[in-house]
């Protein structure tokens, strides 16, 4: 029996990003509100209560869906902030939102038992039990898996839930579980779980010096490059550090994850979608990615045994990878 | 206030780990957390040797809560997590919300502090699944912590880490056997080779992290000793002390008498610095960044 079609899921940081992903073939767009609520809380991303009603109009208007992540901790002195982006969902008519916290799920199963829930990946549930848990006290109806499982184990977990699986399929890599790294506020004080931030811009300083062009996040050198090196956001896990007098990615280094080799594998286990990463790029990135993966995906549904990834695809995705660099990330077991 | 010991949470091998926790039987500690909370490949000691030890610390007063693994993959973890929660006897550490799965409505538990209890909705929910002690976000601070403690109905013991380099992040990676050109499944358990972690600094020397196997901590020391009064005015019950290689004994001592008030908090901090592997810091307390050092 032919599984079903994998869904591609696009970012939308913006209402002209939201526009092109669903003009280039995203089956489901995902975007936050202007605030701390979502986990790309940056200066001039993301939605108004306005520019979202625009956007889940035109979305719908052409058969997509659009999902909300509010995928950040509730903070105790902002909670409303919190339950009346909920309350927001659900006016105006938000296909799923994204939640990480148990509280807010509660919350929202109670005040509107309509709004259809899916498990953020910053809910760190990597096992069937995490998230069984969640379906039995919540009924999500589906999770995005941490990019720390690699394929035997996701396929090992699908056997035991009911609930659907999104996976990450492009896009930033964490190299950490995502809702369990505080990295961010040793480093800065702001982290993913708090502000829905990781590496801070307003931590970044950027100085040329004698020895380089140095990037430092609150003071603290991430990263140091030669004058033929392509400088790279100072993510702080993708930084060169000293360990035992030994300088290299001592964590990860800035590259992308790409699995479009593994397509007619995640066809073939029943994955129900693909997440692409990135709300904080701009309409551009969107409209490449959705283009290239749409293609792919189209291809492998219509016969998984003869696609292959065509080198135009990896050529234009290569382009707009972190570091110009890509990797399989845990999918593929070696790379742990 | 009580005062616990987490787990350890390095490879320590069995002599050592047998020796230490001998000597913890006569500290003046209440409560110790046991169980490997990092790799499922550190296997020198098993569930029935953890067992055992906590045989001889409930014999000698102590309260013993078994910890589980914080990042739960394989099917193996899994087994491993419905043995520990079905012990049918010790306390258990929820460190995943699967252990939560399989502990709510049966036993009372510990909520650890992975589970991101970030506010009193939250923690009132798991309070109700069983949770009887919560452990709050390292990252968490005072203001947010008393936020949270006023606006609660549920009243499970509220414990903070207060010693020790910080758990901050936890991966699929394994950056000890990466720092030695090895692939996780052939790690040959260097962990072993680094009791207290493997330091990473910046470029310019500034310690910075602590590799451990695929837990980063921090390279600071998280340190509350000098904090005590602020930690109980802020409504925690139970100080957490992360174990070292050397030296973990006299720290405890050095709390225990903080907190009998025989050493000023200037004292305090006077007689631990000698006895920690690096720096003091304690910026999440006071809501900055972690490595932050507020000496109050």
């Amino acid at each position: 029996m032919q599984p079903d079609k994998i869904e591609l899921v696009c970012p939308a940081g913006s209402l002209p990003s939201l526009k092109v992903a669903v003009d280039n073939g995203a089956d489901a767009v995902y975007m936050g509100f202007r605030d701390d609520t979502n986990a790309r809380n940056f200066t001039g991303l993301n939605f108004s209560y306005e520019n979202a009603k625009e956007g889940v109009r035109y979305a719908h208007a052409r058969g997509k869906k659009v999902l909300l992540a509010l995928n950040t901790y509730p903070q105790t002195d902002g909670w409303q902030r919190w339950t009346k982006a909920i309350d927001h969902a659900a006016e105006l008519g938000i296909n799923a939102v994204i939640l990480a916290d148990p509280g807010l799920m509660q919350y929202a199963v109670k005040t509107h038992p309509e709004l259809r829930l899916h498990l953020s990946v910053q809910g760190s549930a990597t096992n069937y039990e995490a998230i069984n848990f969640y379906q039995e006290m919540f009924g999500i109806q589906r999770a995005v898996v941490p990019r720390v499982l690699a394929l035997a184990q996701v396929e090992q977990l699908m056997a035991n839930t009911r609930v659907e699986i999104e996976l990450f399929g492009f896009g930033g890599l964490c190299v950490m579980v995502e809702g369990r790294c505080a990295l961010s506020s040793y480093a800065t004080g702001d982290s993913p779980n708090t502000r829905g931030v990781c590496s801070p811009p307003k931590a970044v300083r950027w100085q040329e010096t004698a020895n380089g062009l140095e990037s430092r996040l609150n003071g603290i050198l991430i990263d140091r490059y030669a004058p033929q090196e392509n400088a790279g956001y100072p993510t702080l896990c993708k930084g060169r550090f000293d360990v035992e007098g030994e300088t290299y990615y001592a964590i990860e280094e800035p590259t992308s994850l790409n699995t479009l080799e593994l397509l007619p594998e995640l066809l073939r286990m029943g994955i129900k979608a693909i997440k692409i990463e990135g709300r904080q790029r701009g309409p551009a990135y969107v409209e490449q990615v959705a283009r290239v993966w749409r293609q792919a995906i189209d291809s492998c549904w219509r016969d998984a045994a003869a696609y292959t990834v065509k080198p135009a695809w990896m050529a234009e995705l290569g382009k707009i990878s972190e570091g110009q660099q890509q990797t399989l990330g845990a999918y593929y077991r070696p790379w742990k | 206030m009580k005062l616990a010991l987490g787990p350890v949470l390095y490879y320590w091998n069995s002599e050592e780990m047998h020796a230490f926790y001998a000597q913890i039987a006569s500290a003046p500690v209440d409560i110790v957390y046991l169980g490997e909370t990092v790799c499922q490949r550190r296997h020198l000691l098993r569930l029935q040797d953890y067992l055992d030890i906590a045989q001889q610390l409930v014999a000698a007063g102590k309260e013993v809560v078994l910890s589980t693994q914080t990042l739960i993959e394989s099917e193996n973890d899994i087994r491993t997590l419905h043995k520990i929660t079905e012990n049918g006897h010790f306390r258990v550490e929820a460190n995943d919300m699967g252990a939560v799965r399989l502990l709510a409505s049966k036993v009372p538990f510990v909520a650890g502090s992975t589970l991101n209890i970030y506010n009193p909705q939250t923690l009132d929910l798991l309070a109700g699944l069983g949770a009887t002690r919560w452990v709050m976000p390292v990252e968490m601070s005072r203001t947010a912590l008393i936020s949270l403690l006023q606006n609660r109905q549920s009243k499970p013991e509220t414990e903070a880490f207060a010693y020790g380099r910080l758990p901050l992040a936890f991966s699929a990676r394994c950056f000890t056997a990466r720092h030695h050109n090895l692939q996780k499944d052939d790690c040959q358990f260097k962990c072993m080779d680094h009791a207290d972690g493997l330091l990473l600094n910046t470029r310019e020397g500034q310690p910075f992290l602590t590799l451990n196997g695929i837990q980063t901590q921090s390279a600071l020391v998280h340190n509350l000793i000098g904090e005590l009064a602020s930690l109980r005015s802020a409504g925690v019950e139970v100080l957490r002390i992360s174990p070292q290689s050397q030296h973990t004994l006299e720290i405890l001592q050095l709390f225990r008498a903080a907190l009998e008030q025989q050493l000023t908090p200037e004292q305090a901090l006077t007689k631990i610095e000698p006895l920690m592997p690096s720096a003091s810091c304690n910026g999440y307390w006071h809501d900055k960044p972690g490595l932050d050092f507020i000496r109050t």
